[in-house]
């Protein structure tokens, strides 16, 4: 098989104006789940691993992986860093090192992004049933 | 239909009082005033909502009754050595001193949210100090504001319009018919651009960067001057009259760099964080020159790397600006209520967050009694969340331990945390079905109201813990008699 384009990046966390409004729908709700469940990446950076917006992609750092939907970013440019809103699937790849002050690192962190057009989001069930092993 | 008005908004750390909400049937059915999540909030509160306790038997989560739910809480209570009690954040400021009551009762650790958002800060102000003021200080007076690893547009949307450049102040004029007009014209320049680049080909028309050299009109304009500094081009970006874009985790640097500029000296390098120097000094001066600076950080500063130094370098530079002008500083706090958490764990132990019980008196030490490292070194042998969802906040790991031992959950919804719960009590809204009280983020603390009446046998965050709290007295009680 031949080899997926893989693509060193900087990782972003934080809140986006869907999330906040899907938040306050409920934490199960259809527009909560769909606002945390993907990752924006610079147009540059979706030509250089050569897909197209709303494929999925694996997003990699030394502390997990998870396949997240890529969606064009429209705040860029910012080549080499992509953006996951908090929630259940960014802190798959989060970084929990404090440096002795109890706050974890939620930006910055080394990552890699990859094509999954063959893989699924997990649900979030599905999502804390392969983290936690509880339904 | 009756209108309710002068509602505060429970959602951010705005904490938006001008909300009118129309009633019909025991219901919201209009929200004016409020921004896109507080609607969300007010019309959408009634879904996904839990309305009977559960309790997970046979590994599935099963409605019980409301005693039978305590019955089994006050067993998991009781039974632990190391109790971690988390959350606070978007509830009652009385519901949170029932919080730490129970948390010094079992001897456990209490934490809030601000351990995973603006926690370094907290640290940083025990450091540094804080020179600071409530908001409507600068909504009538600031004449400069920045947002420093911030993006309120989608964070605190109305911040901007209340209490900064779209506020119309007594003294600073909005900026909003400015802001309109500029927007206008940046959507003709793009439509002719768009048609120039379709009649010719596309390297003729490539638009040059703008260069170190070229003066900025916007920082020389007259009124309310607004500056965002971030890593991305976010919306907030986008409406400032001057947008500084940060490598990432090099926040520190560039705050040093202005600390430096201000005190007019040379900086030996072009650029510092990939910002050439020209351009920080420009940025310098208009801090040197306002009347009344505002700088607004974010979590772009406390959670990228360097942490509680970097808030350390924004606050030595507040502090440094006002040798030479006046300036103040303040967090951009995220929950509704998460400074009144950290008010009401102050003036009931001293500390603002991880106050640790397990001696008997309050104990502090973030990065030993904080949440996230109580967890990740397996101390904790049971949880009680209230109001949050750490297991949809928390790194993976962290939140792995909190999902292995006995979880208690008080919340209104049905959420990642509550799903992996063995114990989860329903809860009324606070500020929608419970009354309290709230702190803003600049410390002014305002009434949350009742608005409609909770589901029937829906007991508020504040009721549920303290009906909680007697029952284990109880049980406590009950044992000590058979142990005499």
């Amino acid at each position: 098989m031949k080899g997926k384009p893989k693509l060193r990046v900087t990782l972003l966390t934080g809140r986006t104006i869907e999330q906040g409004v899907g938040k306050e729908q409920g934490k199960s709700s259809k527009e909560y789940l769909e606002s945390v469940s993907v990752c924006y990446i610079d147009p540059e950076d979706l030509k250089k691993l050569g897909i197209k917006e709303k494929t999925n992609v694996q997003v990699s750092t030394k502390f997990g992986s998870v396949i997240i939907r890529a969606v064009k970013s429209v705040r860029g440019p910012h080549e080499g860093m992509v953006f996951i809103p908090y929630g259940p699937w960014a802190n798959v790849v989060v970084d929990p090192d404090t440096d002795s002050i109890g706050m974890p690192s939620l930006k910055g962190i080394p990552a890699d992004v990859e094509l999954a057009s063959d893989r699924q989001i997990a649900d979030l069930a599905e999502l804390l049933y392969a983290q936690f092993g509880k339904k | 239909m009756p209108v309710i008005k002068a509602v505060t908004c429970p959602v951010c750390g705005c904490l938006c009082d001008d909300i009118e909400l129309t009633i019909q049937k025991g219901r919201i059915v209009k929200v004016k005033n409020g921004c896109a999540m507080s609607e969300s909030k007010f019309l959408g509160y009634p879904n996904h909502r839990l309305l009977k306790p559960l309790v997970r038997k046979n590994g599935n989560l099963v409605e019980v009754s409301f005693s039978e739910a305590v019955k089994i809480a006050v067993d998991i209570l009781t039974g632990s050595d190391y109790l971690l009690l988390y959350g606070w954040s978007s509830t009652s400021c009385e519901a949170i001193r029932v919080g730490l009551e129970l948390a010094e009762e079992m001897g456990g650790v209490i934490d809030n949210t601000t351990t995973v958002c603006h926690g370094p800060s907290e640290l940083s102000v025990q450091e540094v100090g804080i020179p600071t003021c409530t908001l409507g200080q600068v909504r009538h007076r600031a004449d400069l504001v920045i947002y420093w690893g911030s993006n309120p547009w989608s964070a605190h949307p109305r911040h901007i319009e209340r209490y900064t450049s779209f506020s119309e102040g007594r003294f600073e004029k909005s900026e909003w018919g400015a802001y309109l007009s500029k927007s206008k014209s940046l959507t003709a320049k793009k439509k002719v651009e768009s048609v120039l680049r379709r009649v010719v080909p596309r390297e003729e028309t490539a638009i040059p960067l703008p260069s170190a050299k070229e003066p900025f009109p916007a920082l020389s304009k007259e009124g309310r001057k607004l500056i965002v500094v971030d890593v991305r081009h976010t919306r907030s970006a986008e409406i400032a009259d001057y947008f500084i874009q940060a490598e990432p985790n090099k926040d520190y640097e560039l705050l040093q760099a202005f600390r430096a500029l201000i005190r007019d000296e040379e900086i030996e390098v072009d650029q510092v964080a990939g910002v050439p120097v020209e351009r920080l000094e420009e940025v310098a001066d208009v801090m040197v020159n306002c009347n009344f600076g505002v700088l607004f950080f974010g979590l772009g500063l406390t959670m990228s790397s360097g942490k509680l130094r970097n808030v350390d370098a924004a606050l030595s530079l507040t502090r440094d600006l006002n040798m030479r002008t006046k300036f103040v500083i303040m967090p951009m706090r995220g929950h509704f209520n998460v400074t009144g958490a950290d008010i009401v764990f102050t003036w009931q132990t001293g500390y603002p967050y991880a106050v640790d019980f397990s001696m008997g008196y309050p104990r502090y030490n973030p990065g030993e009694t904080s949440a996230i490292d109580v967890l990740l070194r397996g101390e904790s042998d049971a949880a009680l969340v209230v109001a949050s969802d750490p297991v949809a906040n928390f790194p993976r790991k962290a939140a792995e331990q909190l999902v292995k031992n006995p979880l208690i959950v008080i919340d209104p919804h049905m959420n990642a945390t509550a799903q992996m719960a063995d114990v989860v009590f329903p809860s009324a809204f606070a500020g929608i079905e419970a009354c309290g009280t709230a702190y803003r983020m600049d410390r002014v603390p305002l009434p949350l109201k009742r608005i409609v009446a909770p589901p029937k046998g829906i007991l508020s965050d504040e009721g549920i813990l303290k009906r909680i709290l007697s029952a284990v007295r109880k049980a406590k009680a009950s044992t000590q008699r058979k142990v005499a």
